[in-house]
């Protein structure tokens, strides 16, 4: 729908990042774990494309694995027209201004015997050469655009609260002018009242100074207030991606109704007659997925061909992608018992 | 800090002075007789008389006291007069040992230089080792570096000194001559050639018991640095686009330090104990083997006097331990 015309900042294709699974008496390789298998997406200049899932669907591993925090098994991420996906880290080093992240836990995620002023300016000492003088300007600069006042900056993190160790670790994260952000779980760690405080600062210096988020959450209605675009994943895999309104009003892949259906209505009259989608089972192991469809073990419409064939990843309609067989690109409605009878034959 | 140093130090002087009233009472149920080593010739009554000359005959309360006043008033008063030139006066009587006949502060005065270079450049060489060793190790987990370093220290930490010394004196003096077996105490060091024998006489004890030191230290460094290197701000750090060197040196190894160096800390007072085996195997007359001599002899005030300075550096270094620790860690205050 809204396809930027221009390449995209983040360009993702086919990211794969498993994690060998040793074991036995000599620690043979006897498996992986496929935390992220295969995952493709684009994020578009100064937009800001969620990633929800559950716990363990990869959602932080894909964070990381794009950010090349860790070295991806398989796929190729291209940030800011520089293909990343297989340089080293030393080079990649050079690289790290431009992408930057803010991380999950504030706690632990803070360097304890860092003071702030040390947390945000090791990064401008490492990339930049300023003089001591103008690096305090910049830290005092980065603390006033966070919001902490900057008497703070001698102490140490353990002496803030959760909301202010999260505007330190955005500080830290705008430090050296990125371009692009991946917010991993920024609020999760946070009290509720907390959480739109940090929500609408991470909007208040996107508009500021043209940031591209990738935000990764699991709280849907967080995501729906803050991206542009939202990717839904499962066991590894995007099942879903779209813009926002698109998704949250007709989501297409039974994983993602089944997610939405799941967060609460405020209105009780409403929540009263809303139905459910109640998924039964376990996610399956990463280590261990099913053949054909990761998501066939649980899916409400699973039928044969889903536990032989894994479905294409594939535009259904303009800007709108999915994973799943009885999804037609003609039919942009959930596709019912019909569609999969038409599949089947 | 200042206030909780202070009171730390006050609340260390009732327990010492336990520590004093136990270690008399242990070492006088001991069944122990300063006369047994002495010539069969002798016969009982004088020998009974040269235990009453010694003072057994009195009450155990009027034998601590007299201790007690002569450590804590007449030795502090006999320093300061040594060190000052004063002359306080009075007729002070020093803690003595009962074998020598000799001031016991004289002793370990005279046998703290053998053990503090032996003993304790044994311990700076463990710790040199030590910790690049487990840094490396827990950089590298499960490489065959770390496969070889674990080896290494777990052979140092479960074979005896009084192996390992046997063994190299085997090996290095018996077979290939390179270094003197007995460490000899009277050798001066006064010119290049003195020295280079002083070096070759230290070489095979401190080996043997850096070894051991640095198998326990290298444990501590490389636990520490792996509970590290997984925390989420090394992880920062990196996403900061620090070299490796930093996130590893400044990072993870700042971090790192602050449990290894109480272990160090705490380590310390082991050094001023000597090492006793390892000094009995390299025949370096230190405070270690002045320990085990005297409780041979039954020399009860020498064996008091020793265990109790041990108590005090093991205190002295508890507390040091914990200051160490809130002055590298800011997340510790102590008020």
């Amino acid at each position: 729908m809204n396809e930027a015309p221009s390449a995209p900042l983040v360009r993702v294709r086919g990211l794969k990042m498993h994690f060998p699974v040793h074991a036995g008496l000599l620690r043979r390789h006897v498996g992986d774990i496929k935390a992220v298998d295969d995952i493709s997406l684009d994020v578009n200049e100064s937009e800001t494309l969620g990633l929800v899932g559950e716990s363990g669907c990869g959602k932080s591993t894909a964070g990381r694995a794009v950010l090349r925090l860790y070295d991806i098994t398989d796929g190729s991420i291209t940030i800011d027209g520089t293909d990343i996906s297989n340089i080293d880290q030393d080079k990649l080093r050079h690289l790290r201004p431009k992408m930057q992240m803010i991380f999950q836990d504030p706690q632990a995620s803070l360097n304890p015997r860092m003071t702030v002023a040390g947390i945000v300016g090791e990064p401008l000492v490492e990339h930049m050469s300023l003089s001591k003088n103008e690096r305090l300007d910049r830290i005092y600069e980065l603390m006033d655009a966070v919001g902490l006042a900057r008497s703070f900056a001698n102490r140490y993190p353990h002496e803030f609260s959760g909301g202010q160790r999260q505007r330190i670790g955005i500080a830290r994260a705008l430090a050296l002018h990125p371009k692009f952000i991946v917010c991993d779980e920024p609020i999760a760690a946070l009290d509720v009242s907390i959480q739109a405080q940090v929500v609408n600062l991470l909007e208040d210096l996107q508009e500021r100074f043209g940031l591209t988020y990738l935000f990764i959450s699991h709280d849907l209605s967080m995501v729906r207030h803050i991206a542009d675009r939202v990717a839904v994943m499962y066991l590894g895999k995007i099942v879903e991606l779209a813009p926002r309104d698109e998704l949250y009003a007709t989501p297409l892949h039974p994983y993602t109704q089944a997610l939405l259906s799941a967060v609460p209505e405020p209105d009780p009259v409403r929540e009263s007659q809303r139905k459910h989608i109640i998924l039964t089972g376990d996610v399956p192991s990463p280590a261990n997925a099913p053949v054909g469809c990761n998501f066939c073990t649980r899916c409400p419409k699973a039928e044969d061909i889903c536990r032989q064939i894994d479905p294409e990843f594939r535009e259904v309609a303009p800007g709108h992608f999915t994973a799943c067989h009885f999804v037609t690109d003609t039919t942009r409605k959930t596709a019912g018992s019909t569609a999969g009878n038409e599949a089947n034959t | 800090m200042l206030t909780y140093t202070i009171r730390r130090l006050l609340l260390a002087i009732p327990t010492l002075i336990a520590i004093s009233l136990i270690i008399f009472l242990l070492l006088d149920l001991a069944p122990s007789d300063p006369t047994a080593n002495l010539p069969l010739t002798i016969p009982p009554d004088v020998r009974e008389k040269i235990r009453q000359s010694l003072g057994l005959g009195d009450p155990i309360y009027i034998r601590y006291l007299l201790w007690c006043k002569q450590f804590f008033v007449n030795e502090p008063l006999n320093m300061l007069e040594q060190w000052f030139g004063w002359d306080i006066g009075g007729d002070r009587l020093r803690v003595l040992s009962w074998q020598t006949r000799s001031p016991v502060v004289d002793l370990i005065v005279q046998r703290m230089p053998q053990t503090l270079w032996v003993v304790g450049m044994s311990y700076v060489v463990g710790v040199l080792i030590a910790l690049p060793i487990g840094i490396i190790s827990a950089y590298r987990q499960y490489s065959w570096f770390d496969q070889v370093g674990t080896f290494v220290s777990m052979v140092g930490f479960s074979v005896p000194t009084f192996f390992t010394g046997v063994l190299v004196i085997v090996i290095f003096s018996v077979w290939l001559g390179w270094f003197p077996s007995i460490y000899d105490t009277t050798h001066q060091v006064t010119d290049w050639q003195s020295f280079l024998f002083q070096i070759k006489q230290m070489i095979m004890p401190v080996a043997v018991l850096a070894l051991f030191n640095a198998a326990q230290i290298s444990r501590f460094m490389r636990a520490s640095m792996l509970d590290n290197l997984n925390q989420d701000y090394v992880r920062t750090a990196r996403a900061k686009g620090m070299r490796e060197r930093t996130v590893v040196l400044v990072h993870v190894l700042r971090n790192s330090l602050i449990p290894v160096v109480t272990v160090i800390a705490l380590g310390v007072p082991q050094i001023f104990g000597g090492a006793i085996i390892t000094e009995q195997v390299f025949k370096v007359n230190g405070l270690g083997q002045l320990l085990i001599i005297s409780i041979q002899g039954g020399d009860l005030p020498t064996v008091q006097t020793l265990t109790f300075i041990f108590a005090v550096l093991i205190i002295l270094f508890n507390l040091v331990a914990d200051v160490l620790y809130g002055v590298l860690d800011p997340r510790i205050r102590y008020d």
